[in-house]
């Protein structure tokens, strides 16, 4: 299925559609707000653009010093190439622990290696605490918003989620009540885990320190109990020095949610006394993208997920209508830098309309990405052949001003049975021709 | 007297006359002297937007080659505008002709606003209108400010609807957002086209809009294709129709 196909799914039901673009346009009312509540918003965005840009350009320097730094204060730095070495390693860790539980707080990128499945199969349970992705893990589901994961479902189906899994009372979906519960499932969880797994918002290369942000505090929780911390990153995580963070954390969550800042923003720059912290750097791709001049921007990416909540394709087809783990603008974007042939439905499930480009914290030109993926699509050979030779039938019509007349002559002349054909989709009526052109009113006027 | 190209889209010569005529005939009352070369057709933007850059290439050359000898090139068209200003770059060899090109190419109501500087008219539309932002005309040309960024807010376009009397411009819940046509893209997912465009119209006639007026023609043309299809009572014009003293049968 296309993005098209499961587009189309979503928006049968029209009035599940319309919610989900309610709740979406919803954030994004928060965060213009809060936004907007900052005067220099305008010049953070520019400083998080140039911080990054001088980050990527010098990514190899800032590696190396960070892992020497975190190494010095007793930290354990893994570099791995791809999403089975970060598998592998993470499972090494833990087994060397003998870890039979793990609790692991949100990650894109574990989702990106999906390690919960490898873990699973050997043996290792694995408890998503974020709640919208521990919702979304016990459904068998996947999350389709990188920040709200469980934003596609409603409070009464995740009440009947909950009976069932986690035998609540029946028909209650008052979301206070289901939060206490799934707090007091996951409390148990967290009691019982050896080791924590956690993402990465930022890593500090001055430091050698990671900051996590969550809302939920679940990552402090996870990683206070556990004799062991394992935290994933993306080799582009990485900003200069601490004094740069405040810029990011001050764009992060008001585009993120709306909030002034994460509830929980936590520096982890040491492990904790008779207590083990890992670090694990993952390539799986990003050097690719890196090397490419075009397109290397989309690693400034901080996963704020504002570009899915503004995006109006992103509201009325969900999440789960990309065929990438991350979806939205910027999943677009990261699905063509890895796939073009295969995610190139995703570069035209886009208007171009450009606010991706407007809201993204860190200044990615998203709508300029696509367009520019549409062009190497069809360079590539990626595009069908039927479709190639419409468009050449179309432009040769209209480099040709006697063909061009023919046919504007051809579909004014046929107008009565085309209009009934539904040839601009069954929602749309076909579009009039006026009684005189305005090429035949103007030569009438000289 | 400076001389302007008149470029009119394919599909507004075919399916909006007065949006063209409207254009013509302000240029005309301001003193230009204006010229409709007959042998244009398209600027090459569902080509481009469609990565079908080989195809775009001729279209864009033939423009260049019609358009060259004006003093301006005026359409009644945003995204065609910023077609040509932003795109033609990486799709044509660096010429003089097409640096000429690019710097004189308006949209008619930012070379109204821009050029001109209008500071008055004497045309009365009594009616309420909501204005439909365009993206490529808001966000590419910056006919406006995008509700996303934190600046003041500043419409040319509004600016020159509020020259108008007796109009209302009604407020919308959403100011900016999308319509859904996008070129091909209303071709090639038809089910979020609609849904967008059914959403925009729904937001106008909740605040009361009659008439649905843009500077993008083809934003327009489709929410009036699915206006019609659900017998919405709602109108359709042109800016530019309205700046000319457009009367209710247009």
């Amino acid at each position: 299925m296309n993005h098209r196909e499961r587009a189309r799914e979503f928006l049968a039901d029209r009035e599940y559609a319309k919610w989900h673009d309610e709740a979406l346009w919803f954030v994004r009312m928060k965060r213009d707000a809060a936004a907007k509540s900052v005067k220099e918003w305008e010049d953070l965005r520019e400083a998080a653009e140039k911080i990054k840009e001088h980050t990527i350009e010098h990514l190899g320097f800032y590696l190396r010093e960070f892992a020497k730094n975190a190494s010095k204060k007793g930290i354990k730095v893994h570099f791995a190439k791809d999403a089975k070495e970060h598998n592998e390693i993470v499972y090494s860790i833990l087994k060397k622990h003998r870890v039979t539980k793990v609790v692991k707080s949100k990650s894109m990128l574990t989702e990106e290696c999906e390690l919960n499945p490898f873990l699973e199969s050997r043996g290792i349970e694995v408890t998503d605490t974020d709640l919208g992705e521990r919702i979304v893990q016990l459904r068998g589901d996947r999350p389709s918003h990188i920040v709200l994961p469980a934003i596609h479902l409603k409070k009464e189906q995740i009440g009947k989620l909950f009976e069932e899994k986690l035998h609540i009372e029946k028909g209650n979906s008052d979301p206070l009540y289901l939060t206490n519960e799934a707090r007091k499932d996951l409390r148990d969880k967290f009691l019982k885990a050896q080791g924590a797994i956690t993402g990465v918002n930022f890593a500090v290369s001055e430091t050698g320190g990671i900051v996590v942000c969550t809302n939920e505090g679940n990552a402090d929780l996870g990683t206070s109990l556990a004799k062991v911390h394992i935290a994933c990153m993306g080799i582009e995580k990485l900003i200069p020095k601490l004094k740069h963070l405040g810029v990011f954390t001050r764009l992060l969550a008001r585009n993120a949610t709306g909030q002034p800042i994460t509830s929980y923003t936590t520096h982890f720059n040491s492990p904790s006394k008779d207590k083990e912290m890992h670090i694990v750097i993952v390539d799986n791709g990003r050097s690719e993208i890196l090397k490419n001049k075009e397109h290397k921007k989309a690693l400034f990416c901080i996963r704020c997920g504002a570009c899915m909540n503004t995006c109006p394709i992103y509201r009325r087809s969900g999440g789960h209508s990309y065929s990438y783990v991350i979806p939205g603008p910027i999943g677009s974007v990261l699905a063509n830098a890895r796939d073009l042939k295969n995610n190139g439905d995703l570069a035209f499930a886009s208007t171009l309309c450009g606010s991706c480009t407007n809201i993204c914290p860190v200044k990615i030109d998203l709508h300029h990405q696509l367009f520019s993926y549409r062009k190497e699509y069809v360079q590539r050979g990626y595009m069908g052949f039927k479709k190639r030779l419409s468009y050449k039938t179309a432009s040769f019509i209209l480099r040709n001003p006697f063909f061009f007349l023919a046919s504007m002559k051809g579909y004014k002349a046929f107008y009565p049975f085309l209009s009934k054909m539904n040839l601009w989709g069954e929602g749309r009526a076909l579009p009039k021709p006026a009684k005189k052109s305005f090429r035949e009113i103007y030569k009438e006027m000289e | 007297m400076k001389r302007v190209g008149l470029f009119i889209p394919c599909y507004i010569d075919v399916f909006y006359p007065n949006a063209a005529l409207s254009t013509l005939k302000i240029l005309k009352d301001l003193g230009y002297e204006v010229d409709y070369p007959l042998n244009q057709s398209c600027c090459g933007q569902p080509f481009l937007n469609s990565g079908v850059f080989s195809e775009a290439k001729g279209l864009a050359e033939k423009f260049i080659e019609i358009f060259k000898d004006f003093d301006y090139v005026i359409a009644p068209s945003a995204s065609c505008v910023a077609t040509v200003r932003y795109r033609y770059r990486e799709l044509l060899k660096p010429s003089k002709e097409l640096e000429k090109i690019i710097a004189n190419t308006y949209e008619i109501c930012e070379f109204l606003h821009d050029v001109v500087k209008l500071k008055e008219l004497r045309v009365s539309f009594p009616h309420r209108v909501g204005f439909h932002q365009s993206c490529h005309g808001l966000r590419e040309l910056e006919l406006g400010v995008g509700s996303e960024l934190v600046k003041p807010q500043y419409s040319k376009v509004k600016y020159l609807l509020n020259l108008v009397k007796d109009i209302e411009i009604v407020d919308l819940k959403r100011p900016d957002e999308c319509c859904g046509f996008g070129g091909t893209f209303s071709i090639n997912e038809p089910e979020i086209s609609i849904a967008m465009g059914r959403d925009r119209i729904e937001d106008h006639k909740k605040a009361g809009a009659e008439y649905i007026v843009g500077y993008d023609m083809s934003c327009l043309m489709h929410m009036e294709a699915i206006a019609k299809r659900e017998n919405e009572d709602i109108k359709f014009l042109h800016v530019v129709e309205i700046l000319a003293g457009a009367d209710d049968e247009s």
